[in-house]
């Protein structure tokens, strides 16, 4: 018996995602008197893991691209072939996808956007985010095998001195009527879900033709870009950087927000930053009340500000 | 082309949410139950088909007769007919073993759901449906056009978005992006009063279990007061990022 967990990758490179999942799974394993199997698609060295708890690693070296259907027969298998009775995957939209084909593969029940290690393990009992972070929820998964989605930026790297075996392992794969006939990615941007930071802007930026003190302060902070509904809805902005209840839900370590009134609707998805940070000309705009920190002022005075003081900072602390 | 579109009954976007019964219970006092909003695009989406490609489209919900206004507002928009099958939502898997009858018996070319219910934000259903039906599964749904038997999707991926191909039977994850906000439909008179007369079919349930139960809720902590800083020393603020927060 051990605890399975899906570490993904990228050309060939683990995530920071991965290494999160990695240690939550290490968690699990503990309270339950087990070993952490990892497993792998097409990694080149995936000892890294050693470093977060993971006892062994099945590198899946027969498939090619992300396929959905195929990644979650294969992660079945690997299941099944090391007992596992807790199948650990992360919150990306890879994981979102195969995460419900992989539960009903292994008749398992399914928690996603856990945040905590679990509670206790028998009854097998997750705390994770419901109502779009506007409450939290306490799962119980009552099947035999279970499978846990944890959600980003929840429960950190945890660093552990260990070593990972590293496998191949070659599952029989099964045939999928989904083909992947382009991607449309920006390789040079961070996207919302791996984010560390967020740098998000609303209507009271005025228009379009404002977004490059956004763009430049995001890259300064090594950020990601986000909107509030509107924007999108004005076509300033694309739909994918909508953040909120009906947008993406940004769970990054800091997230500012200049110009965004904070909306219920917004805060919903924004709650899970763990520091908010508030630009606005209104003191009395609501989100100043979920919010860390705030500056009450113009956002064409203060993100320039902000910029320079920056660059200050990163110079200094280089 | 049969489609069906699943349809999730959740509070409306503005509902402050509180719990009853020892925080075991959603308290759906002074509450407003929507459409949920993902579902909204998609059944949008099942309109575009129905117009122009002569597509039928049932919408279904599974859970009780609280929730037959949502259904009704489905007809409302344009859907054909209604089914609801009666019994409590208790947890995605249990909800997909229901749905999955419903699109067995009905012989559902194309099944529209949403990516997630703004309720439990379980996002498991859509998934879970296609793994017990054998259908094509595309999640994150962002475009969708249908030929024949062939299916053209975008799902958004991290940080971008792809083209998929694939084909019929499908089923959806649907979100913002399979129509524009500015397409949504606010239902008029004459389309309330059609859907009075359209058929809203109750269903017995199969049996299925529910393999999670949400046991407990809780409230997030309240928050501190905010720290202001003057638009005058944003240096304070980097500070307090850099020493405070130590989240640059
Ligand atoms: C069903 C439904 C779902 C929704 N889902 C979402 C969602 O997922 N995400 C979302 O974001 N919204 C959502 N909304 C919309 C939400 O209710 C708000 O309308 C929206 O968040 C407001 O966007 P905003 O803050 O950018 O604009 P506004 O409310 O117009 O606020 C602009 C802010 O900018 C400030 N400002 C103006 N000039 C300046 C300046 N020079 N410098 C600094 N600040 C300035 C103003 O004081 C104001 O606070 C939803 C609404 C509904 C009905
Ligand atoms: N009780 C239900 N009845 C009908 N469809 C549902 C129900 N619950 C969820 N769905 C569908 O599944 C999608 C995802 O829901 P969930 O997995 O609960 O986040 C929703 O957007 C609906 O399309």
């Amino acid at each position: 018996m051990s605890v399975l967990v899906y570490t993904e990758s990228e050309e060939g490179k683990l995530k920071k995602a991965a290494l999160e999942v990695a240690s939550y799974a290490k968690a699990v394993a503990s309270q339950m008197g087990t070993t952490v199997t990892a497993v792998t698609f097409n990694v080149s060295d995936a000892s890294e893991l050693g470093n977060y708890g993971v006892d062994k690693v099945l590198n899946i070296t027969n498939t090619s691209e992300f396929n959905a259907k195929i990644y979650a027969d294969a992660l079945k298998q690997a299941a099944e072939k090391e007992d596992a009775k807790v199948v650990i995957v992360s919150s990306s939209a890879d994981s979102k996808y195969l995460a419900p084909l992989l539960a009903v593969g292994l008749n398992a029940g399914y928690a996603s956007n856990v945040i905590e290690a679990p509670v206790s393990t028998s009854p097998f009992s997750v705390k994770r985010t419901a109502f779009t972070n506007k409450a939290f929820n306490f799962t119980e998964i009552n099947t035999d095998v279970k499978v846990v989605g944890v959600s980003s930026n929840s429960f950190g790297l945890v660093e552990n001195s260990g070593s990972a075996t590293v496998e191949d392992f070659s599952p029989s794969l099964i045939t999928s009527n989904t083909k992947v006939q382009s991607v449309d990615k920006a390789t040079d941007k961070v996207s919302i879900a791996d984010a560390d930071i967020v740098v998000s802007g609303g209507r009271g930026l005025k228009g379009p033709e404002n977004w490059g003190m956004i763009e430049e302060l995001a890259e300064v902070l090594g950020a990601a870009t986000a909107c509030s509904k509107p924007v999108s809805d004005l076509g300033w902005r694309p739909h994918s950087e909508h953040v909120g209840q009906t947008g993406k839900p940004v769970a990054s370590n800091l997230y500012i927000a200049i110009g965004i009134s904070g909306a219920i609707q917004h805060l919903a998805g924004v709650n899970a930053s763990k520091v908010k940070v508030v630009i606005n000309t209104d003191p009395e705009a609501p989100f100043f009340k979920a919010a860390d920190y705030g500056v009450v002022g113009d956002a064409f005075e203060v993100v320039p500000q902000l910029i320079e003081k920056l660059k200050e900072f990163k110079a200094q602390n280089a | 082309m049969k489609i069906l579109v699943c349809i999730s009954h959740v509070p409306d976007t503005t509902s402050k949410v509180n719990f009853t019964e020892g925080d075991t219970k959603f308290d759906t006092n002074g509450v407003q139950f929507v459409i949920n909003p993902n579902d909204e695009f998609g059944l949008t989406r099942a309109m575009w088909f129905k117009e122009k490609q002569g597509a039928s489209v049932d919408v279904v919900n599974i859970g009780g007769t609280e929730t037959e206004p949502t259904l009704r507002k489905a007809l409302a928009i344009g859907a054909d007919s209604a089914i609801r099958v009666n019994t409590d939502a208790t947890d995605g898997f249990a909800v997909a073993k229901q749905l999955a009858k419903v699109v067995q018996d009905g012989g559902y070319d194309l099944v529209i759901a949403g990516r997630e219910s703004i309720d439990y934000n379980g996002g498991m259903v859509p998934g879970m449906l296609a793994a017990l039906t054998d259908a094509n599964f595309v999640n994150n749904c962002i475009g969708l056009e249908v030929d024949g038997s062939n299916a053209t999707a975008t799902r958004e991926i991290d940080g971008g978005k792809e083209t998929i191909s694939t084909s019929l039977p499908l089923i959806i994850g649907g979100q913002k992006g399979l129509v524009e906000e500015s397409d949504l439909r606010i239902p008029n008179m004459r389309g309330i009063m059609m859907a009075r007369k359209k058929p809203l079919n109750v269903l017995e349930p199969v049996d299925a279990s529910a393999e999670t139960s949400a046991v407990k809720f809780e409230k997030p902590a309240p928050k501190g007061a905010v720290k202001l800083v003057s638009p005058d020393n944003i240096d304070e603020l980097v500070s307090l990022l850099h020493n405070e927060a130590k989240v640059i």
